[in-house]
C-alpha cells in the first residue's frame, strides 16, 4: 500500500498537470493535505489544469474531499481544472462526497460578556421566582389532597407511609447517630479548648447543652435528611416522572399528590422530630464523654450542670422546628422530582438542585425561627 | 453484492457466550463476507446483540473463536487491536452519542483520536460526513439534546462511518423511528454501503429493513445460527420460527409492499 502523493507536472503555457497516485485514504490524509496545499498554490497565470488521478489505488472519504478541495480551490482561483481518469467504482464515492456543500456555517457572535451575566442573573431571580411559585402551588395541593384524606381516611396509603418511614426514619437512624455524637464530642472539645484559657471550662456544658438542644441537632439532622431521603424522594419521583408512570396514575383517575406525595411527606414529617431527638441525645453523649475523657469532668458533675444549664423550653425550641423543617424538605424534595424531563441529566440535575435548595430553605427557615423564638422570649 | 470470491471479514466459529450463569449463544458459526449487508434476526432477548458485543469485544466469551478482517482477536496484541477498531464502525440502538461535546466534536472524536489532521481538514471531514449521512452543516454546533430521535442516529452513523471503517455493526439501525424516517434510513445505509463498498452487519427487527437492503439473512435461535441465506431461502425454510416470522402478518405485509415497488 503506496502512500498518495500529489505531483505537480510540466506546465505548458497557461495550462498544468497534476498527477496524483496511491492510496488517498484516511491513513495518508494527514500527509496528503500539505500537498494538495502546495499544489493548489499556484501562480495566477495558469488557465487550467489537469488533475490525473488515473493512478490512484486506493480512495476514501478523505481522499475524495482531498481531490475535491484541490478542484474547488482552483476553480475558486479561476482555473478550469478537469479530473481525468477516475476509475468507475470510485466515482460513486466521489459523487456522494462532491455533493456536499462542506461549509461550516458561521459561528453565531457572541454577545457583550456584561449583558450575558446580567441575563443569566435576571433569569435566575425568574427562576426563584417561579420556584416559589410552585413550592406555594405544592403547599396548596398538598392541603387540598390532606382536606380529600381528611375526610375518607380509609383512602390513605398507610402501607406506603409506612415504607417510607422505615425508609426515611428507621434506616436513618445509624448514620444520624454516628454524626451527631462526632458533632457533639467536635463541640466540647473546642469549648473546653478555648474556656480553658479562662478557667471557665463548666461552662462547655452549657454551650454544648444550650447549641445541641436549640440549634445544631435540628440543623445537622435536617442537613442529613436532605442529603440522604429528599435526594432519594426527588430521583424516585423523577424516575417515575421519566418513565410516564406519574402521567399513568393520573389517567387512572389517581391524584399523584395523594398517591405519591402524602405518605412521604408525611413519613419525614414523622421521622425528622425523632430522628432529631435521638441525634441531640447522641450530640450531648458525645459532649458528655469528651468533656470527661478531655476535660476532666466527671459524669454526675455533667448531668448536674446541664440540668441546671437547660430548661424544657431549650428542648421545645429544637424540637419544635422539626416537623416544619421536614415539610420544606419534603416539599422542594417532590416539586423537584416532577420538574425531571426526559432525560438522565435532568433528573441528576433536579436531584442536585433538591438537595441544594432544601439545605438552603432549612438554614434560612432556621433563622426565621431564631427571631421569633428571640421575640415571643423563648 | 456478492463477489465470485468473497472475501470473508468476520469468522466466527462455535462461539459460546454465558451471561449471568445462563448460556445465550451455544456454538455460533457465522461468516460475514467482504461488500455485503448481512441481516441479523431472532426472537427478542434470542441473543443477538449479545453476538454483536462479543464480535466488538464488550463481553467476554467461553469458547470459540472470532476473526475480523484476518485478525484473531484472542491472540491479537494492543496495537493490532486499535488497527482492528480503527477499521469498524458502531452505531448504537440509542446512538451513544457523548452528551458532553457537540455533534462536530463527535464526528471529529475519532477522526481526532487516530489521525493526526489539520484542524480545517478534521472540520471540513466532520462536514463531510454529516451531509453524507444527509445532516445540514448547521448541526455541527449542536448538542445531541438538540435533536431528534432520527438526526441522532445520523449523527451516530456519521461518527461510525468517520474513519472510513471496513465493517459497520448496526444495533437496530431503525427502531424507535417512523416509518418513512426508518426508510429513508435504510436507503442511505445502502447508498453508503454501495459508495464504499464495506460489509455491514445489521442487527434487526424491521422487516422491511431485511427485504429491502438486506443480501443476506442469518437467523439466531437456540443459541446457534439457524439458517442463513438470502431472502429467498428464508421464505423457503420450513423451520417453524422463521415461518412464524416472515409468513406472520406483518411479515406478508412487508413482503407485498416489496412485490409492489
Amino acid at each position: 500500500m503506496t502512500a498518495g502523493t500529489l505531483n505537480i507536472g510540466h506546465s505548458r503555457g497557461d495550462g498544468l498537470e497534476l498527477a496524483a497516485a496511491g492510496s488517498w485514504t484516511a491513513e495518508h490524509a494527514g500527509t496528503l493535505e500539505p500537498q494538495v496545499d502546495a499544489a493548489t498554490r499556484t501562480n495566477s497565470r495558469l488557465r487550467s489544469i489537469a488533475l490525473d488521478v488515473t493512478r490512484i489505488d486506493q480512495l476514501d472519504t478523505f481522499g475524495a474531499w482531498l481531490l475535491e478541495r484541490a478542484v474547488r480551490t482552483l476553480t475558486g482561483q479561476g482555473c478550469e481544472t478537469r479530473l481525468i481518469g477516475l476509475r468507475d467504482d470510485f466515482r460513486g464515492l466521489f459523487e456522494k462526497v462532491r455533493a456536499g456543500t462542506h461549509i461550516l456555517p458561521r459561528e453565531p457572535p457572541k454577545p457583550n460578556s456584561l449583558i450575558v451575566t446580567l441575563e443569566r442573573i435576571g433569569r435566575t431571580m425568574v427562576g426563584v421566582g417561579d420556584d416559589l411559585v410552585m413550592l406555594a402551588q405544592m403547599v396548596g395541593a398538598l392541603m387540598v389532597a390532606i382536606k380529600r384524606v381528611a375526610l375518607r381516611p380509609w383512602t390513605f396509603r398507610l402501607t406506603s407511609m409506612i415504607n417510607h418511614l422505615e425508609r426515611v426514619g428507621w434506616q436513618a437512624v445509624p448514620i444520624i447517630l454516628l454524626i451527631t455524637v462526632l458533632i457533639g464530642a467536635i463541640l466540647a472539645q473546642q469549648g473546653i479548648f478555648h474556656f480553658r484559657k479562662f478557667g471557665a471550662d463548666i461552662y462547655v456544658i452549657d454551650m454544648v447543652g444550650v447549641l445541641v438542644l436549640r440549634e445544631v441537632g435540628v440543623l445537622i439532622v435536617c442537613i442529613m435528611v436532605a442529603g440522604r431521603s429528599g435526594s432519594s424522594y426527588t430521583a424516585e419521583l423523577g424516575a417515575m416522572k421519566m418513565r410516564e408512570e406519574v402521567d399513568a396514575l393520573r389517567t387512572m383517575g389517581f391524584d399523584p399528590i395523594e398517591v405519591l406525595i402524602l405518605p412521604r411527606i408525611v413519613a419525614l414529617v414523622i421521622a425528622v422530630p425523632i430522628l432529631t431527638f435521638l441525634g441531640s441525645m447522641a450530640a450531648l453523649y458525645g459532649g458528655g464523654v469528651v468533656s470527661w475523657a478531655y476535660g476532666g469532668i466527671e459524669p454526675p458533675v455533667f448531668i448536674s450542670r446541664l440540668r441546671e444549664a437547660i430548661s424544657i423550653e431549650t428542648f421545645e425550641v429544637g424540637i419544635l422546628k422539626a416537623p416544619f423543617m421536614a415539610l420544606v424538605i419534603g416539599i422542594v424534595a417532590c416539586v423537584e422530582g416532577l420538574q425531571v424531563q426526559g432525560s438522565a441529566e435532568s433528573l441528576g440535575e433536579q436531584t442536585t438542585n433538591s438537595v441544594v435548595k432544601s439545605i438552603f430553605i432549612v438554614i434560612v427557615l432556621d433563622g426565621f425561627f431564631a427571631m421569633f423564638f428571640a421575640s415571643i422570649g423563648m | 453484492m456478492a463477489n465470485a470470491q468473497p472475501e470473508i471479514v468476520i469468522r466466527v466459529r462455535d462461539l459460546v457466550v454465558d451471561l449471568k450463569g445462563h448460556r445465550v449463544l451455544n456454538g455460533v458459526n457465522l461468516d460475514v463476507y467482504h461488500g455485503e449487508i448481512l441481516g441479523f434476526v431472532g426472537a427478542s432477548g434470542a441473543g443477538k446483540s449479545v453476538l454483536l458485543r462479543t464480535i466488538i469485544g464488550l463481553l467476554p466469551k467461553q469458547q470459540g473463536r472470532i476473526e475480523v478482517l484476518n485478525v484473531d482477536l484472542d491472540q491479537a496484541d494492543e496495537d493490532q487491536r486499535q488497527a482492528i477498531e480503527r477499521r469498524w464502525g458502531i452505531l448504537f440502538q440509542q446512538g451513544a452519542l457523548f452528551s458532553s461535546l457537540t455533534v462536530g466534536q463527535n464526528v471529529e472524536f475519532p477522526i481526532n483520536e487516530y489521525l493526526d489532521l489539520s484542524d480545517r481538514l478534521m472540520t471540513e471531514m466532520a462536514i463531510t460526513k454529516l451531509e453524507m449521512v444527509g445532516l445540514k452543516p448547521d448541526v455541527y454546533r449542536k448538542y445531541p439534546s438538540e435533536l431528534s430521535g432520527g438526526m441522532i442516529k445520523r449523527v451516530a452513523l456519521a461518527r461510525a462511518l468517520a474513519l472510513d471503517p471496513e465493517i459497520l455493526f448496526l444495533d437496530e439501525p431503525t427502531s424507535g423511528l417512523d416509518p418513512i424516517s426508518a426508510g429513508d434510513f435504510d436507503q442511505l445505509i445502502l447508498t453508503l454501503q454501495r459508495t464504499s463498498n464495506m460489509a455491514v452487519f445489521m442487527v434487526t427487527h424491521d422487516l422491511d429493513s431485511l427485504h429491502t437492503i438486506c443480501d443476506r439473512i442469518a437467523v439466531l435461535s437456540d443459541g446457534k445460527i439457524g439458517e442463513a441465506g438470502t431472502m429467498a431461502t428464508m421464505l423457503a425454510s420450513q423451520h417453524p420460527w422463521l415461518r412464524a416470522y416472515f409468513h406472520g402478518a406483518r411479515g406478508r405485509a412487508g413482503r407485498q409492499a416489496v412485490v409492489e415497488t
